[in-house]
């Protein structure tokens, strides 16, 4: 694997209190969701899956439609759809508009594809103001970091990490109190939200027969960013679209309880335009930005497409065993964990890092809970046949395909396996009592017995092998 | 054009022609349980308080009046301009005020005052959910900058569910440019997974059903 | 006469697990099933298939089918290369009509040692007799990929003298995987002392699993934290008396 990728994961596993701070968190989070989906409350789960399953398999299978429907249902609320070939389009069309109307001030709700295209940065070049306004957000914004988990942005950070940026970046008295930092924040983000001239927000969901987005948050800062402001702009990839406001029924059952365990998030916003006719509050202005940024690429592959059914729950990396220890900033782009892994390689090519799709044990935990059964498993393998495959063109990793040539023909001859199998076994150290082996003294160990030996014992050589014992019978 | 372009992409990548027709999507799944109006009032209420709000179930709009107005003990209130509200008598409270529809002023006050008082247009029992839908009648704000949230509830209006929801309502869009489903009171565990209650939306909320 | 049982015994019980193997023709034959071993048989194709390279994982895939064709069951003690032969021999000969073919017919006679037991032999006492206090670890893909969970605590119900004590990691990966123990094995070792974690608080003095892999992984792991707790591969407790 790059370097990177290894430094990073070292340095996170090295890390004893961060280790517990994301297995805690995760763990609750797991534990919220099975009580969330227990019979009592959600009889039907499976079915639930199955059905989100269809519903996205027909709209992303037709998704032109789609798109199509749900840009004439914005226009006919008096809303404006501006689709994104990528994110220098979503920053060239916000600071276009910022700039017509006299705008310096942005306030922001949690959005992972402004994350994706690095929105704040490229506004802030521009001399943008734009403030995170979720708590996670905006104490990651203050750290200048990614988020460190779809759902939970700063799982990572103890109580004591966020006082000193309390303290460092607005000049207050340190407090270590979490609810107390908490009011803080608001207190700062209530003046930003009352005087910001535009709201940026993600969706959820787009609703093609409505022409609306979809928010989900339990804050009431997305209600806000998309309530006080004169202008609201929603950024939202393509993949978001579901085809009628009647399919919610299912898809917010499945969001909350398998993100947060929540039969409904605290406030749930289905947004369909700008103010109208006599209402007394709201934008004036409703602007949908739909995002291509890749994933014309993905929806390309058929076998890969279901990739984008992704309803950015978060449940695949709160169960993911490797997440759990490498955590979310081990990864090489802003999508973290299972869903992170299969959307990296398609998005950025196989070569942006080409041990990812291999850092995974293939345990099949992330597809068992996926609330719209995206088969992580089955696209991972896949991947790693890209990978090898991109590997062989360029002449890379020689020595690893001559080996896995070389073991198939032996596991094509029987005679000569068995006779490999005999000659490993006499070149085992003798063990006494059948005890498993510690270290070798050998001059040359091979990386993989290296790597084996770093962590747990090697079991001993059996004195006879299964087949020779079959024979003596 | 990005449209065309982003469009032009979307169906090479499917094999689909502009305008090809679409068979249609499977049938919408929306379950309708039949659920007695006193199990309902009473799952509402159960399902509120176990998220930390308040609920009170008033025998007559004088006593939904007079809880609100022990609710308010004095302090400061801005009312929606809901029907409810003032057939209950509670925008003629003291310190209520009410029938605002300037933008500038009812933002000013809202951020101001201590509490919102509002109707709802419908309610959700089996998650505890109060449905605004942004009218005339009803200002976003009023629910959501102050923070103390007062909603009454018509239990005519009170639905056993989401399903329910949206089997009588397929379209809100076709209603209003803004429905909020407003399920206890906000709240984060962004830091620590540590629960904290009142982040930006309101921290205590009230629930009368009349 | 009971039906003619297969044996693929897979490379990893052959040259490191033999007993394992053994037990798996103890209890079928104890049941009254006659038990043949196709000599010629060696791998699945599970590692290079998992390590991306699929031509390779054909070409012992092809070996395999030829091997084992006109079988009636086929018995495996391992819930991965169980799943690998049922499962995902489709998902490579996609371009084979041929070996398609020969995989989708021969997928329904394959079974993983417990399914065997319980599905073909409709058996859950096997007469087996073992004190001692275990714990159950669901190996990956015999739970999600096979649906492998009751079946063999079911089995193990019936031990005589035998305590199952469920640890509450009983799900979790034990973090083998094949090449990312190896690969990843800083990772691997953490989630591997996760498991044990979870297994010391149940008390156990064995782990017992269908899969030889993971208890390769999980005995490595004990051995290296000098824990005196041993593993068992599912067919020796059942062949214990």
């Amino acid at each position: 694997m790059s370097a990177v990728f290894d430094d990073k994961i070292q340095t996170t596993l090295a890390d004893g209190k961060l280790q517990l701070a994301i297995y805690t968190a995760t763990g609750r989070l797991i534990e919220k969701r099975r009580k969330a989906i227990m019979p009592e409350g959600c009889p039907d789960y499976q079915e639930l899956r199955t059905h989100a399953n269809a519903v996205k398999r027909h709209t992303i299978d037709h998704l032109d439609y789609y798109l199509e429907e749900f840009a004439r249902n914005v226009e006919a609320h008096g809303g404006k759809v501006v689709f994104c070939k990528d994110g220098q389009d979503v920053a060239d069309f916000v600071l276009r508009l910022a700039k017509e109307r006299g705008a310096t001030l942005i306030v922001k709700s949690k959005s992972m594809t402004t994350e994706e295209v690095d929105l704040n940065e490229r506004l802030e070049h521009h001399h943008l103001e734009s403030v995170e306004t979720d708590l996670g957000e905006y104490i990651i914004q203050l750290a200048h970091e990614r988020p460190y988990h779809i759902v939970a942005p700063a799982l990572h950070k103890t109580r004591e990490q966020v006082a000193d940026l309390l303290t460092d970046k607005l000049g207050v008295a340190r407090e270590t109190v979490i609810e107390k930092q908490t009011m803080i924040a608001r207190a700062v983000l209530r003046e930003k939200f009352l005087s910001a001239d535009i709201g940026v927000s993600g969706a959820n969901f787009l609703v093609a027969d409505s022409g609306a987005v979809v928010l989900v948050e339990n804050e009431g800062n997305a209600r806000l960013t998309t309530s006080a402001p004169k202008i609201h702009i929603a950024v939202a990839g393509i993949e978001k679209m579901i085809p009628r406001a009647q399919d919610l029924g299912v898809f917010l059952k499945l969001l909350g309880r398998s993100a947060t365990g929540q039969p409904l998030t605290v406030y749930t916003s289905f947004l369909s335009g700008p103010r109208r006719g006599d209402e007394i509050d709201g934008p004036d202005e409703f602007y949908v930005v739909l995002l291509d940024n890749g994933r014309t690429k993905v929806l390309a592959d058929r076998e890969k497409r279901e990739s984008l059914y992704c309803i950015r729950c978060g449940a695949c990396l709160n169960h993911c065993p490797v997440y759990r220890k490498i955590g979310g900033h081990s990864f090489p782009w802003i999508y973290s964990g299972p869903i992170g892994a299969i959307l990296t390689p398609q998005f950025l090519g196989v070569n942006h890092e080409p041990a990812l799709p291999f850092a995974s044990s293939l345990c099949g935990a992330c597809a068992e809970v996926c609330p719209v059964k995206i088969d992580i498993p089955k696209i991972l393998l896949e991947l790693r046949s890209e990978v090898k495959e991109a590997e062989q063109r360029q002449g890379a990793n020689r020595l690893e395909r001559i080996a896995f040539r070389i073991w198939a023909w032996v596991m094509r001859h029987p005679r000569v396996y068995e006779l490999a199998g005999m000659a490993a076994a006499s070149l085992a150290p003798a063990t006494d009592g059948g005890a498993w082996v510690r270290s070798l003294r050998t001059a040359i160990q091979p990386t993989p017995l290296r790597a084996w030996l770093s962590q747990r014992d090697l079991p001993p050589s059996p004195p006879k092998s299964f087949r020779q014992m079959w024979r003596e019978r | 054009m990005s449209r065309d372009h982003v469009l032009h992409k979307v169906r090479t990548a499917l094999g689909r022609s502009v305008g090809q027709p679409v068979e249609e999507p499977p049938p919408v799944r929306l379950s309708m349980d039949e659920v007695a109006i006193e199990a309902r009032i009473e799952c509402f209420r159960a399902r509120i308080e176990a998220l930390g709000g308040k609920t009170h179930r008033a025998e007559s709009m004088d006593d939904a009046c007079n809880y609100v107005a022990r609710v308010l003990n004095g302090r400061s209130a801005v009312a929606s301009n809901s029907a409810l509200l003032r057939q209950c008598g509670i925008t003629a409270l003291a310190g209520v005020e009410s029938g605002i529809t300037d933008r500038a002023r009812l933002r000013a006050l809202c951020s101001t005052t201590a509490c919102g008082i509002t109707g709802a247009n419908y309610a959700l029992a089996d998650t505890g959910t109060l449905v605004m839908l942004a009218s005339v009648q009803e200002a976003r704000m009023i629910s959501l900058l102050p923070p103390v949230h007062i909603a009454l509830v018509d239990r005519e209006r009170l639905l056993t569910g989401l399903d329910e929801l949206l089997t009588i309502l397929p379209r809100p869009a076709d209603e209003t440019s803004s429905m909020v489903l407003i399920t206890g009171p906000s709240r984060t565990a962004d830091i620590e997974q540590i629960l904290v209650r009142g982040v930006h939306g309101p921290g205590e909320i009230h629930v009368v059903v009349v | 006469m009971a039906a003619r049982v297969s044996l693929f015994v897979t490379c990893i019980v052959d040259q490191l697990f033999p007993k394992a193997g053994m037990a798996v023709v103890e209890v079928l034959e104890r049941l009254g099933f006659p038990v043949d071993f196709p000599e010629q048989q060696t791998c699945c194709g599970q590692p290079a298939f998992n390590s991306g390279y699929r031509e390779e994982a054909r070409q012992v895939a092809r070996h395999f089918l030829d091997v084992f064709r006109g079988a009636e069951y086929i018995v495996v003690p391992s819930g991965s290369c169980t799943s690998m032969i049922a499962h995902h021999f489709a998902d490579i000969f996609q371009a084979e009509p041929q070996y398609l073919e020969q995989a989708r017919q021969l997928a329904p006679k394959v079974f993983e040692f417990s399914q065997f037991l319980l599905e073909v032999a409709g058996v859950e006492d096997v007469g087996a007799r073992l004190d001692e206090v275990v714990t159950y670890h669901d190996s990956c893909h015999a739970l999600r990929e096979l649906k492998v969970k009751d079946g063999p605590r079911r089995l193990l119900s019936h031990v005589r003298g035998l305590e199952l004590r469920e640890m509450d990691a009983a799900e979790e990966c034990c973090g083998f995987g094949g090449t990312f123990s190896v690969k990843f094995a800083e990772v691997s070792g953490g989630m591997a002392r996760n498991k044990i974690d979870s297994i010391v608080r149940t008390g156990a003095s064995a782990v017992v699993s269908v899969d030889s892999s993971c208890l390769m992984q999980l005995q490595g792991a004990l051995s290296r934290a000098g824990l005196p707790i041993r593993t068992l591969h599912l067919a020796e407790v059942l062949a214990s008396r």
